[in-house]
């Protein structure tokens, strides 16, 4: 039996190509979420493994996220301490460091890379050029830089920037101050890749000059010899150090850095995969259609091998042997596919702002165990039913049939029916749920939503059969009539076809209208909530100069300026976040804010106000101490305020002076400004651009600008997240390739006899692509209907969370029904050439 | 006088090539006469579907000629011969004649739908109530009797007002009462309305129904007999078994 399978295969070798092919395309993205996520994990490993100096002394209570890293203040180590250190047994040498994250690049007067906007927005990390023996980077091109006026960058910013060692860059410092400075040489790292962050070298005095005070760097690296105990030494080194500051060896930091990219990369991971199991999904969807027209086509040829003689398990096994051959075959083939979708996942988060390296491909053993389960699993649960079916009709049954009929949907629309009552009525309870935190809900939500897909899908044979002829109904004449008589012939299998396209669509659908609805809750909380004028923010969020906010005052038709600080923190209720510090006063000037206990006009020195979810979170109200841990160690605020989140205005929030005892920087991070009101806000907007021109990093938004720029960042997700799910959508429509393919092939003599009676070529690829254009809109319709439903419904539960409008952007979703309506007539083409050149007399002639 | 319906000239059919070449049609001319039945017999392998498939525009011919009234069908291209055989030439199968997804009703006005035209409705409601099938106009062909089809069938290749129909063993998997039905039917269409038909079939008594018998043997005409009777017809094909004929089946 073993060779008929193998047989079987190979006599058809297009069934099996398009079978093959979505097993592949499923796999390829699991396997790729894997290579991706094995590979950036390896090139920052040798990035970590790498750079680190034995010890380093360095401030303590440096280990918050990455992403709140360098929010806060620069904190500093005395360079008086190297040479205590360097006395140290078993230190070679120790050095002063500086690295400070915010020095921009200028191109043209702009920051650099500011438009494009990314993960760094403009801004350069500016160090000092250390010794070889700590530098992680060497000279590609030119000379080290030496004295104050000249500086190194890094190759891909000199590329950038089209400058060469020789000529002139532009830098705005820290401090505020513009300077150019003459280039001595392009850098590139030993390994790995610098990620797309731009760098700044100069020789250390000076950038202990330029970045800090004198007498102070931002750690210092310490060489030990080589048989010498990294422990030992930092053991060594610890009792030299004033309070504040920790020696710490080299693998530590790599083992907390290795944590924190753990945590990182698994949520990545995770977030890949859940993109990769739709994928999966829809082409379960697309093996079993594949499977059961496969085995419907072969009934006759199973019945007359049960007939000879063999048995109902020999002609399961056999199908299934066949399935195993192809999954197996589609497995490998999707791993090699893999490490293209590994390649795209990369280049699609190079042009998301995410400077990822296209480094080299990793593929572990875990990643090939799990694709190979994955494609085995899916093939052979998709491939169960119809080999059953197949094996358990009586022989003569089979051979006396001529046509495969489709047998009563009843049991399947029940079970169908029932999911579908309960997904909808776990869903529609969700919002309650809500109460008890958004998180249940939104799963609650989930479930629902999941149940009502599948409850669907299960039904859809039965709705398949009206809604062909209500979407066919606009084409008249034969090639009409044909089209909307084969979508509703095999229901089943229109319907299975059109589902794998309902899901990627329903996906698509949901996150549209939460997108819309999260922009126009953005908007509407603006209107509501931000009484200022004009927003001055840096280029990407980067902080910028308290000069901006004297040059604002000082503009005239200005009446009132709020500045605003971050400072990172771990709070309870939160965990890693940036506190805020505002004065209370000039906030409430350019904030509406809504107290819901309390009053900012009590926001003094230790005191702190609280939005109320994360209040109620912790069970904190006015009164209630709290203890949060800033870089400066453990601070207890006490709660003089509770107010009710509004859009990015949400968390612990201080006054100014208490910001800056948490850490918060010099540097702002948001200016509001509100003019006066006889003011013309188009010339205070000149004036303003105009007192601002010495500093090119920040810009000044009016209301509509500034609802605009967050609605291009959500854009900018909305279009990540679409682009992961193309792979979902086009997997489905090359089951509606499959499914035509294997459909004409079907209908070979029917399609000979239209020709035969006089219906052209044309007439044949007409039809086929009108059938195919009925089942991509009916499905498209239905994932969009389900779609919008579970956007709607997630909206009310994130209600609380600031997404209090619902919005549907409707433009959207009409391109995305037209999309998949001509998805589905491009996946027809190829079907329907087949068709039109299908030879008349193999039609005719009887067997 | 008859004029000529079609007509074929030093037709030759070869199918394959080298070892496996098959003369399926050596050197055959026939004409067939307006108005009349004519009936292509032949041992199986004579060739009498291929002639039939050549005559009908359906397959291309390895040499000679085919006319249909004076159009040369070998000079045409793929477009204008569908369009000849949607507006000239109708058709019945010995299975599998109708789309399964149209109604009676639309199966029988399909090619004219193909075209565009508006069928000729008085026409058409003569060659229903001719066929018996007005009760049955809104069944799907999956709800018709096999005997059924075949009518339904006739009806589409006669609701064109075709110059000439073709019929490949309209019966051939018909029991002899609907048999006789449908080739009752046909014959009346050539008595009473001056239909032009060819018949390809293996029986005698499916022969005997038409005003002419042509015999075919190993790819060429043999013989032909006016008026045949089903006696006469089985006698003639008996000599084809005597004769010895290498390529001839037991006829059942
Ligand atoms: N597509 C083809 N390829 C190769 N040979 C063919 C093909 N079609 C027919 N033949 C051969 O041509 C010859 C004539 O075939 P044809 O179908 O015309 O016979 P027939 O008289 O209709 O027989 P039957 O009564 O069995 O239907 C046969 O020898 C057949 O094997
Ligand atoms: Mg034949």
């Amino acid at each position: 039996m073993l060779r008929a399978s193998l047989r079987n295969l190979v006599a058809h070798k297009l069934r099996l190509f398009l079978t093959a092919l979505s097993i592949v395309l499923a796999v390829a993205f699991v396997a790729g979420t894997y290579v991706f996520t094995d590979s950036l994990r390896a090139s920052l490993d040798t990035l970590i493994q790498q750079n680190q100096p034995d010890v380093t002394v360095r401030p303590a209570a440096a280990d918050f996220s990455p992403e709140f890293q360098g929010a806060g203040e620069v904190l500093t180590v005395p360079t008086e301490l190297t040479g205590a250190i360097e006395d140290v047994p078993g230190v070679v040498m120790a050095s002063p460091q500086v690295l400070v994250p915010n020095v921009v690049i200028l191109d043209d007067g702009k920051p650099l890379g500011a438009e494009t906007g990314g993960f760094t927005g403009g801004t350069a990390i500016g160090g000092d050029w250390p010794d070889d023996a700590f530098n992680p980077n060497t000279i590609a091109v030119g000379e080290p830089p030496v004295g104050a006026g000249e500086v190194a960058i890094d190759t891909g910013t000199a590329d950038q920037l089209e400058v060469a060692p020789g000529d002139t860059v532009t830098l705005l410092l820290p401090s505020g101050e513009r300077r150019d400075f003459t280039i001595s040489g392009t850098t590139e790292p030993r390994a790995g890749s610098n990620f797309g962050v731009s760098f700044v070298y100069w020789a250390f005095p000076a950038a202990q000059e330029l970045l800090l005070q004198p007498g102070q760097a931002t750690s210092i690296a310490v060489l030990a010899e080589p048989t010498a105990s990294q422990q030992v030494i930092a053991d060594g080194i610890r009792p030299l150090l004033p309070t504040g500051l920790e020696a710490i060896t080299g693998e530590q930091i790599a083992s907390q850095v290795s944590e924190q990219l753990d945590s990182g990369l698994g949520f990545l991971n995770t977030f890949l995969l859940v993109f990769a199991i739709v994928s999966v999904f829809v082409a379960t969807f697309l093996i079993y259609n594949t499977f059961s027209m496969l085995v419907a086509q072969r009934t006759r040829e199973l019945a007359l091998l049960r007939a000879i003689g063999a048995s109902r398990g020999q002609v399961l096994r056999s199908i299934l042997a066949e399935a195993v051959i192809v999954a197996l075959v589609a497995s490998l083939l999707g791993i090699v596919v893999g490490a293209g979708v590994a390649r795209g996942l990369q280049l699609l988060f190079q042009a998301a702002g995410a400077p990822f390296p296209s480094a080299a491909l990793v593929f572990q053993p875990r990643t090939i165990i799990v694709a190979l389960t994955v494609g085995l699993v899916i093939t052979l649960a998709s491939a169960i039913l119809p080999a059953r079916r197949a094996s358990v009709i009586p022989p003569m049954a089979a051979l006396r049939d001529e046509q495969p009929r489709t047998r009563g949907l009843g049991r399947r629309t029940v079970i169908g029916g029932f999911l579908l009552g309960a997904g909808v009525g776990l869903a529609v309870m969700s919002p309650q749920l809500a109460e008890y935190g958004t998180t249940n809900a939104a799963i609650m939500a989930g479930v629902g939503a999941l149940c009502v897909l599948i409850g669907v899908l299960a039904t859809a044979p039965e709705l398949a059969r009206p809604a062909a002829a209500a979407i066919g109904s606009p084409f008249r004449g034969v090639v009409g009539r044909l089209a909307r008589g084969n979508t509703r012939r095999n229901p089943r299998r229109t319907a299975a076809t059109a589902g794998a396209l309902t899901i990627g669509v329903a996906l698509m659908s949901a996150i549209s209208v939460l997108a819309a609805s999260t922009q126009a809750s953005v908007a509407g909380i603006v209107d509501d909530v931000i009484g200022a004028d004009f927003v001055v923010t840096g280029y990407g969020f980067q902080p910028f100069s308290g000069e901006v906010s004297a040059a604002i005052r000082a503009t005239p038709g200005v009446a009132e300026v709020a500045v605003v600080k971050q400072a990172p923190a771990r709070a309870p209720g939160t965990g890693d976040t940036l506190i805020t510090g505002v004065d209370p006063q000039d906030i409430q000037r350019a904030l509406s804010l809504t107290a819901t206990e309390g009053s900012l006009d009590d926001l003094t020195g230790g005191t702190v106000a609280l939005d109320s979810e994360t209040a109620a979170e912790i069970g904190a109200g006015v009164g209630t101490v709290v203890q949060v841990l800033s870089v400066v160690g453990p601070v207890d605020l006490e709660v003089v305020m509770v107010y009710e989140a509004a859009g990015g205005f949400t968390g612990y929030v201080v006054d100014l002076p208490t910001a800056r005892e948490l850490g918060a920087s010099q540097q702002d991070n948001v200016v509001y400004v509100v003019k006066e009101t006889e003011a013309d806000a188009t010339s205070v907007e000149a004036d303003l651009n105009l007192a601002l021109e010495p500093f090119p990093n920040v810009q000044v938004l009016d209301q509509s600008a500034f609802k605009d720029s967050i609605g291009d960042q959500i854009g900018q997700l909305l279009n990540f997240l679409f682009a992961l799910l193309v792979l979902a959508v086009l997997i489905a429509l090359l089951g509606i390739v499959n499914t035509l393919a294997l459909s004409v092939f079907e209908r070979t003599r029917e399609i000979g006899l239209l020709r035969a009676v006089g219906m052209l070529r044309n007439g044949i690829r007409r039809t086929i692509v009108l059938e195919a254009f009925i089942i991509a809109v009916f499905g498209a319709v239905l994932g969009m209907v389900i779609g919008v439903a579970f956007g709607a419904l997630l909206q009310r539960i994130l209600a609380s969370e600031g997404i209090e409008k619902f919005a549907v952007n409707g433009a959207q979703l009409a391109l995305f029904l037209a999309l998949a309506a001509v998805g589905g007539v491009l996946a027809a083409l190829w079907p329907a050439w087949r068709g039109s050149r299908l030879r008349i007399l193999d039609a005719i002639a009887t067997e | 006088m008859t004029t000529t319906a079609a007509r074929a000239a030093s037709l030759t059919k070869i199918y394959g090539e080298g070892e496996a070449q098959v003369v399926a049609l050596d050197g055959v001319d026939i004409s067939i006469d307006q108005g009349r039945f004519t009936a292509i017999m032949g041992p199986s392998g004579s060739g009498k579907s291929t002639l039939m498939h050549c005559l009908a525009g359906l397959d291309s011919v390895s040499s000679g000629q085919v006319w249909i009234g004076d159009v040369d069908l070998t000079a045409l291209k793929d477009k204008a011969l569908t369009a000849l055989r949607r507006d000239k030439v109708g058709f019945v199968f010995q299975s599998f004649n109708l789309i399964p997804t149209l109604t009676a009703q639309e199966n029988i006005t399909l090619p004219m739908d193909i075209a565009g035209t508006k069928p000729d409705q008085q026409w058409v409601d003569l060659i229903i109530d001719t066929v018996g099938l007005r009760s049955r106009l809104d069944h799907k062909p999956s709800e018709l009797s096999g005997g059924q089809q075949q009518r339904v069938a006739c009806a589409r290749a006669l609701a064109s007002r075709p110059e000439i129909i073709f019929a490949d063993e309209p019966t051939g998997n018909l029991d002899s009462r609907s048999g006789a039905e449908v080739l009752g039917f046909l014959r009346r269409s050539v008595d009473e309305f001056g239909q032009t038909i060819v018949m390809v079939t293996h029986d005698p008594n499916a022969a005997s129904y038409a005003q002419r018998v042509v015999f075919l043997a190993d790819g060429r005409i043999v013989d032909e007999m006016a008026d045949p009777t089903a006696e006469r017809v089985l006698d003639r094909m008996k000599r084809f078994d005597i004769e010895g004929n290498p390529t001839a089946d037991p006829v059942s």
